[in-house]
């Protein structure tokens, strides 16, 4: 669907279900550079049991018109922002990788609002390697090739998506490259590498919270996931062995099976 | 030690590598090495839940073997990992991965722009079959670039060609074509069954859409049918009004968009969902399971095929019962330039070439040589010949024969793996016969 925030039209999935003001609403925010698209394994899911699940695409990204947003904290007003464009009152966020930065300081400076947050390959910081981030700052695809490297574990560079016949590197290769690189990636990256507040934003959260992390995430490590976790009140952690950065997609099945008893625990679905 | 700064490279696996490992995890098939073949028609479900995500489109996942299977997914990844596509589709034949792919993008009343150097099964399918479901098609030759151009209606939904013609060996000028397609707003597909991903990958040359008649060279053994229909990823379906059927919602989905939800996936998922499960053309695990074992050594084989065709071409080209050879490789090939650019690994086994004497000579030829097999297929490891004006292309009435670019003294030929000596003393035999039609016997 779209919308209008701050003047410019923000498209997000609904995950095949019309919006529906009565139920509750989960938003997905996604990775340095990527989409909505990111999300087709969890969203569908969401939205056909009792929720509006509306994976977003940042200003400057996928769908939505406008230009990247330059910091997280612009990211995470933006995001507050969403949740009264459709017409709630509260959400329940949902991040992966920078998209946990933008979730974890929405959280904390919007407390009464966020219900639970699940963040997937997170840490209170991320900060980045600046030959990368120079590749990707200066257009260069070689930065997305080298993120798509790095994203997936050893065993996601074989293959294997739950989707029969999709191939994920070159889907998130082709997600990545879909707009101009050094608009979106570039942007996010240096948001990235400058964000500070991870950590205190951390200890202010109040909500449920769930960290999922992966053996294999070279970009989030566990070590990193973990560290963030602990400064977050009775927070979960589930760790997913052989498996990569790009979690959601890698091991999408085990992702969603987590995910939903998390929220619908937390955050319970409109009943039919 | 040197403090010199080592350069970022990705470490992806390369094209090798990838026609081996790509799609398959032996740590989720019970450590199994070879790729298991699962030679079942459905799948247990693990709740009511479960079956209704999964056939809502809301999990991944099998349901029944039609739609997809284990096996025949990672013949699906391997060659989409191998074509720098986003998503593959596999099924029983070449001919029904062209039929879903025109059922995928079109409806009746619309319109496709095609070339006219096609495999003959093609050619009837864009000129017979299709207007029975409404579909129409303009046919274009090959190198007449900018025929695709004023070919193209309001309401054409594609651009459809062989990168290397069959069996005429001309080649469409793909980069250019695709620029047509796009300022057009409409998808080019490219059936590149004669290349393989090894000697060109078409997405990087601008299709849209590849298609491949896996039972060829990327399987190469010639004991199994199968086709595959590959995205690209980057079309937009959402650029224009031109593809409601991706764009607006989908009642056999509750409503899915198909470009909204999936995006670079899109086209795939849609000719899954809605094609498999309505036409069902469904590819055997066992068959997706062969094609796997040629698609492991596609690249040392192609190099042979390769290697082997050029020297066929120098034999024939000097040969005194040749009068022409058309080839990519062949310095006089009209389209010689354009080979080396889009096929810089190879420039294919194929090769067309007129033997002196006309149909009789040919016939002759055909029937004498002992080696090469003559038979209705390419892409064999081993040396095919025939004669396509009484063969493949034999249901064509005169005027499409000569608009297919073919005459009655062409013999297509395969060249296989075999040792070059051999295949060159076989053709001796036959050219022998050919010189002496009426002396020798037909067998």
């Amino acid at each position: 669907m779209k919308f209008k925030v701050n003047g410019h039209e923000v498209f997000a999935s609904t995950g095949g279900r019309p919006f529906d003001k009565k139920k509750p609403l989960i938003i997905f925010v996604h990775g340095s550079g990527l989409t909505h698209m990111t999300w087709v394994l969890q969203t569908r899911y969401f939205a056909f049991h009792g929720y509006n699940a509306l994976a977003i695409d940042l200003p400057g990204h996928g769908l939505s018109s406008g230009e990247s947003l330059k910091s997280i904290e612009e990211m995470a007003d933006w995001v507050n922002d969403v949740i009264d464009a459709v017409g709630h009152k509260e959400a329940s966020l949902v991040g992966h990788s920078q998209g946990c930065l933008v979730t974890v300081e929405c959280t904390s400076k919007y407390p009464d609002k966020i219900k639970t947050l699940s963040l997937m390959g997170g840490a209170g910081a991320i900060p980045m390697n600046p030959e990368l981030l120079s590749l990707a700052e200066n257009n260069d695809p070689k930065a997305v090739d080298l993120m798509m490297d790095w994203a997936h574990g050893p065993a996601g560079h074989f293959g294997g998506h739950p989707v029969p016949g999709l191939y994920h590197i070159n889907t998130g290769t082709m997600l990545a490259k879909s707009r101009t690189i050094q608009n979106t990636l570039g942007v996010d990256f240096r948001a990235c590498d400058n964000y500070k507040n991870g950590f205190e934003a951390a200890k202010k959260i109040k909500c449920p919270t769930l960290s999922i992390l992966a053996t294999d995430d070279k970009m989030c490590p566990v070590k990193e996931g973990k560290k963030l976790a602990s400064l977050i009140d009775g927070s979960q952690v589930d760790i997913i062995d052989n498996c990569g950065h790009m979690m959601l997609l890698e091991e999408a099945d085990r992702v969603l099976t987590v995910l939903k008893k998390f929220i619908t625990t937390n955050y319970p679905p409109l009943s039919s | 030690m040197s403090d010199k700064k080592k350069e970022l490279k990705p470490n992806t696996y390369k094209f090798d590598t990838l026609s081996l490992h790509a799609g398959y995890q032996p740590h989720k098939n019970a450590g199994s090495r070879q790729v298991p073949i699962y030679q079942t028609t459905s799948y247990l479900f693990d709740d009511v839940d479960h079956a209704a995500a999964l056939f809502n489109l809301e999990r991944g996942g099998h349901i029944y073997s039609r739609i997809s299977n284990p096996t025949v997914g990672v013949l699906e990844e391997r060659v989409a990992s191998l074509e720098g596509g986003t998503a593959a589709l596999a099924t029983s034949s070449g001919m029904s991965a062209i039929f879903l792919t025109v059922m995928t993008l079109c409806e009746a009343g619309d319109h496709l722009v095609v070339s006219s150097q096609l495999y003959g099964g093609t050619v009837n399918l864009f000129r017979l079959t299709l207007p029975k479901f409404g579909i129409k098609c303009t046919f274009v030759k090959p190198r007449d670039t900018e025929g695709f151009k004023k070919a193209i209606q309001k309401n054409t939904k594609g651009i459809f060609g062989e990168l290397v013609g069959n069996p005429g060996n001309e080649i469409m000028n793909m980069p250019e074509i695709a620029k047509i397609a796009h300022d057009a707003g409409i998808p080019l597909m490219v059936d590149a069954t004669y290349q393989t991903p090894y000697l060109c990958k078409p997405f990087e040359h601008g299709a849209d859409i590849v298609i491949h008649s896996l039972t060829k060279w990327m399987a190469g053994h010639g004991s199994s049918m199968a086709g595959i229909l590959v995205e690209g990823g980057k079309f937009d379906w959402m650029q224009n009004d031109k593809f409601p059927t991706m764009t607006k919602p989908y009642e056999g989905y509750h409503g899915l968009s198909f470009a909204e939800e999936f995006g670079p996936t899109a086209f795939t998922m849609k000719a899954r969902a809605e094609g498999m499960r309505d036409f069902g053309p469904c590819l055997s695990p066992q068959n997706a399971w062969n094609v796997l074992q040629g698609i492991e050594t596609l690249s040392v084989r192609m190099k042979k095929h390769c290697e082997n065709a050029e020297e066929m071409v120098k034999y024939l080209s000097n040969h005194d019962s040749v009068a022409w050879v058309s080839h990519p490789s062949a310095p006089n090939h009209p389209d010689a330039e354009l080979a080396n650019k889009l096929l810089p690994n190879g420039k294919g086994s194929m090769i067309a070439f007129g033997i002196k004497g006309g149909k009789d000579a040919g016939v002759a030829f055909i029937n004498n040589v002992k080696l090469a097999s003559h038979l209705a297929n390419v892409g064999d490891t081993r040396t095919l010949v025939i004669h396509p004006a009484s063969g493949t292309h034999s249901q064509m009435d005169e005027a499409t024969l000569k608009f297919a670019g073919l005459s009655h003294d062409m013999i297509r030929l395969s060249v296989g793996i075999e040792d070059i000596d051999d295949i060159k003393n076989d053709f001796e035999i036959g050219f022998r016969a050919a010189r002496k039609p009426r002396l020798v016997s037909n067998q």
